[in-house]
């Protein structure tokens, strides 16, 4: 991918992103932010890449360090973004 | 990487968009959620069987390390923790970036396929990655009353950090011009350094902004990692992360009429002020008890209850639910005015509130209770001050001028659960506490409310 495609892409998202949150109640910040922090553990996806293509020693602690602290991220983000809307109950 | 792999990333893209649209609606906040978590899922899946991987027992062990960690903190932590918890994860993705980013570069520094901007990408990674690493960390201390940054350091922690954000720009122009490791290894420190420098002399109340900062430079981070592997699914959620923390920033900075340079770099300045506490207080505090609270609500058809961080570490929510209940089956109507910086992160006092069962639709934001607050009888203000000092509104030389403000002090009566007359955050006494309508309750936040909602059933 070139450096100009990636740019574009990232771009894009952004105003994608912008339009997406930008009438968030603030009842759900705290929710919003644990569940987009989880999807930013996505580096878990270059993380596996990385340790798959280690052939040195040092890479593959660093990718092994990158996986597990990704996976806390996701799993742990997800899950207590989970555990959080359940409490968010409407009246009667 | 195969048309396969690029075609599940596209399919876990489009379930990362939908999922944040959804996270944002109360009614659809749960399947967003889980959309997203699906998402993942394609993600780790399609890259799992995509590519070649040679060391799959050390992917493996990874990822049930990681899984069992995120489950313990998920399910163990309390709702009064979660600042803590969202200040951790962040730091987590943050060093997961910058993990990624420098062990990619430092493969492929021997290559002739390196361009300069992969390294310009990498060097970001790297130093987004560490800043936010070591910013969440001392945030997380700082929520968790391990250390508090002293105010007299603050200067120099200031100027420190302008050096080493400095040197951060000098090392990753070195990294692009003459590509080596030890630029890249001196860029992680010097970074590591800047986020401990730009966090630590930030205070408690400007945290909301901090959280929701570091919440966007994640998703930042792991967007760049991204472009140094030229992977599209990266790129694109991450970009996603950092758009919608950034919103919530600026929400924040906006809630406090300051901008977010003013709470990074700035300091509230409260020499200025004309009026000492003496002054403002002597004589004119009126100080009540529960039973004379209990006495006002007894007649009270409509009260709002204005929560602060005070609240949260009293830990009151519990005992403000059962006087709630006891109200409302009395006939009185009780509504939640909540500032948006009001705690210590984007939503503190929603998910409490959320905790001890109080539905979100009693929780009013301050644009849209403000102009009800003639028609309230009593207002209760528990564990908050900056966000309810008139001064704001009617000072234009006070510290927080400008500041929006629960207009509490045009409610009939107030009454103000609170320790002490200690100021707030900003250092500046409370007119509201010396008004003539205003009662101080003194005394811990949950103990007052116990004793105020017994005192109402001996009525």
């Amino acid at each position: 991918m070139t450096f100009v495609i990636a740019l574009t892409l990232f771009v894009i998202a952004v105003f994608l992103g912008v339009e997406l949150i930008s009438k968030v109640p603030p009842t759900l910040h705290t929710p919003l932010m644990s569940g987009s922090n989880a999807i930013s553990g996505i580096t878990l996806i270059g993380a596996i890449a990385a340790a798959g293509a280690g052939n040195s020693a040092l890479t593959t602690v660093l990718a092994f360090g990158a996986i597990a602290l990704a996976t806390i991220n996701v799993v742990g983000g997800f899950l207590v973004t989970h555990r959080m809307l359940g409490m968010f109950k409407r009246k009667g | 990487m195969s048309t396969t792999v690029q075609l599940g990333y596209l399919i876990s893209a489009c379930l990362f968009i939908l999922g944040l649209k959804r996270l944002s609606k109360p009614r659809t906040a749960v399947q967003g959620n889980m959309m997203g978590s699906a998402g993942m899922l394609v993600a780790v899946v399609v890259t799992l069987l995509g590519f070649d991987l040679v060391n799959l027992p050390v992917i493996a062990a990874g990822i049930a390390v990681g899984a069992a960690v995120g489950v313990l903190l998920a399910t163990r932590v309390a709702m009064t923790g979660m600042p803590q918890l969202v200040a951790l994860f962040n730091g987590f993705g943050g060093l997961a970036s910058l993990l990624v980013g420098a062990a990619t570069l430092h493969l492929e520094l021997g290559n002739d396929t390196l361009v300069s901007t992969d390294l310009a990408t990498g060097g970001l990674t790297v130093a987004i990655g560490a800043i936010t690493f070591t910013g969440s960390v001392v945030a997380f201390t700082k929520l968790q009353e391990i250390f508090n940054g002293s105010a007299a350091s603050a200067a120099v922690l200031r100027a420190g950090n302008v050096v080493l954000v400095a040197g951060a720009v000098v090392l990753m122009v070195l990294l692009v011009l003459s590509p080596s490791s030890m630029w890249l290894w001196l860029l992680a420190l010097v970074a590591l350094a800047a986020g401990v420098t730009l966090v630590w002399p930030i205070g408690g109340a400007d945290m909301p902004v901090v959280i929701a900062l570091l919440n966007s430079m994640s998703g930042l981070a792991a967007s760049t990692t991204g472009f140094v592997l030229g992977n599209s699914l990266l790129i694109i959620a991450g970009a996603l992360v950092g758009a919608s923390g950034l919103i919530l920033t600026f929400i924040m900075c906006r809630a406090m009429n300051r901008t977010l340079g003013n709470v990074l770099f700035g300091s509230i300045d409260a020499s200025g002020v004309t009026a000492d506490a003496d002054s403002v207080y002597e004589g004119k505090i009126t100080s009540s008890s529960a039973d004379e609270v209990a006495l006002l609500l007894d007649t009270a058809e409509k009260v709002a209850i204005i929560p602060g961080y005070g609240m949260a570490v009293a830990q009151a929510q519990h005992a403000v639910r059962d006087l709630t209940r006891v109200l409302e089956d009395r006939g009185s109507e009780v509504v939640f005015a909540i500032h948006p910086v009001a705690g210590r992160m984007p939503g503190h006092m929603n998910v409490l509130l959320a905790e001890a069962e109080i539905p979100y639709d009693q929780l009013k934001e301050m644009d849209h209770v403000n102009p009800t607050f003639s028609q309230v009888d009593l207002a209760i203000v528990l564990g908050a001050n900056d966000v309810v000092n008139p001064e704001a509104r009617e000072n234009p030389d006070s510290p927080i001028a400008g500041m929006p403000i629960i207009d509490v002090d045009k409610a009939r009566t107030v009454v103000v659960i609170k320790r002490s007359l200690s100021p707030g955050f900003a250092g500046i006494p409370n007119p509201l506490f010396a008004l003539d309508n205003t009662l101080m309750l003194f005394g811990d936040g949950r103990t007052a409310v116990e004793e105020i909602s017994s005192a109402m059933a001996e009525l």
